[in-house]
């Protein structure tokens, strides 16, 4: 069995330290601290990621209370000025419906003294007819022949005793 | 193949050539090559791994890095986070195993751990580094592992006994333990292959024997790279903490 020659032990151990030794250099000094270094500068990166995110996070919390109190007060403002602009209408409609009203009324009293005039003027007339009228029969009927104004004062006092009664 | 070589014809030392130093032969072998060839091939691996380091690692930087945290781990788990001066040693210790153990797998390849001279060297510098240190920390105090607390009087000189023998017997098993794994598994694999030259027509049954052993002795290397610097750092572990 060539492993228990003991006249190769000396060189093997030998090759075996000199082996470790060298590979134990470049480990310790080179390797190691690298792959450390990397794992630290990992860890660090997330945490700092990580710190980031939750920054963030707080900002967008606060950007949506900002955007939802601007629409908040958009609305506000937007309901206001529908108000006050539905007051305006309303307040105008009045002032132009008062117009329209006392323009009426004009119109109406107009017409109405026109109708009172005509009237009037009807009876006027009516009276004259019925004189005439009035001699007419009486001449015809009676044949007396009536002068215009005994036959005015009798339609006069007919009339006033007609429109007496209708009163 | 016919030549009936033996199978411990594999571990034969031979000289690639003659070197003295002060009166001692320190004649480079085959042994002193793989073990070369490993040690380069570990650091081509870990440098390598690290040269283009990032943040977002990529498979081989991967790699590196999971041996990284798996050695780190057991060394914390072992014995903690005081041990963290240790780390350099147990990794390349662990890597130094690892990486001569899987280049013995390479065919015509020579496996220096299957030699009890590397092994139990190792295994003594571990022993006596730890013992060393042990003393350092604890004074003779470290002479209280080999009284456990809380037992009679009566019964004290023979467990005394039994604690000192296995104290001493460390460097034994640890290196027996490697080399016994690593020379079995190559006898096996070389007499189960000159079975199928002797079996003839139904060569293909060793062959399919070989090959699943093949990945047997893979996993045996690495497991006994992990058994070797796991023992180590349990070890250790009695220099930090004596009162068990």
């Amino acid at each position: 069995m060539p492993q228990i020659d003991i006249s190769t032990f000396g060189y093997q151990i030998f090759w075996l330290f000199v082996t470790f030794a060298v590979l134990y250099f470049f480990m310790a000094k080179r390797g190691l601290p690298k792959v450390a270094e990397v794992l630290e500068e990992r860890e660090e990166r997330i945490t700092s990621d990580l710190d980031q995110a939750a920054k963030l996070r707080e900002e967008g919390v606060e950007l949506e209370a900002a955007y939802e109190k601007t629409l908040a007060d958009a609305k506000a403002s937007a309901s206001q000025s529908i108000k006050e602009v539905r007051e305006t209408m309303k307040s105008s409609l009045e002032d132009r419906r008062a117009k329209a009203d006392a323009d009426i009324a004009k119109r109406i009293s107009a017409a109405e003294d026109a109708v009172a005039k005509a009237k009037a003027d009807a009876m006027v007339e009516l009276e004259s007819i019925a004189v005439e009228a009035c001699q007419a029969i009486v001449g015809k009927v009676a044949g007396v022949e009536v002068d215009a104004a005994a036959a005015k004062k009798a339609v006069k006092a007919q009339l006033t005793a007609q429109s007496g009664k209708d009163a | 193949m016919a030549e009936q070589q033996s199978p411990l014809e594999q571990f034969e030392i031979k000289k690639i050539f003659d070197l003295e130093l002060a009166g001692f032969d320190i004649s480079f072998t085959n042994s002193s090559l793989w073990m070369s060839i490993a040690v380069i091939a570990c650091t081509i691996f870990v440098l390598g791994g690290m040269s283009k380091a990032s943040i977002v690692p990529g498979r081989w930087q991967s790699m590196v890095e999971m041996a990284y945290e798996f050695i780190a781990k057991m060394l914390n788990e072992a014995v903690g986070p005081e041990a963290r001066k240790f780390f350099p040693f147990v990794f390349t210790l662990f890597m130094f195993i690892l990486f001569v153990n899987i280049s013995g797998m390479i065919p015509g390849s020579f496996t220096a751990t299957s030699h009890i001279a590397v092994t139990f060297a190792l295994a003594a510098f571990v022993f006596i580094g730890i013992t060393i240190f042990g003393f350092m920390r604890n004074g003779l105090g470290y002479l209280k592992l080999f009284m456990p607390s809380g037992i009679p009087m009566a019964m004290a000189p023979f467990l005394i006994l039994i604690e000192v023998i296995s104290y001493l017997t460390r460097p034994i098993s640890l290196s027996v333990r490697l080399f016994a794994n690593m020379t079995a598994g190559h006898i096996m694999l070389k007499v189960i292959a000159s079975f199928a030259v002797m079996l003839g027509p139904v060569w293909f049954f060793p062959v399919l024997f070989n090959v699943a052993l093949t990945g047997l002795e893979f996993l045996v290397a690495v497991l006994q790279a992990y058994v070797f610097s796991m023992l180590s750092c349990i070890y250790l572990n009695d220099t930090y903490h004596v009162d068990h």
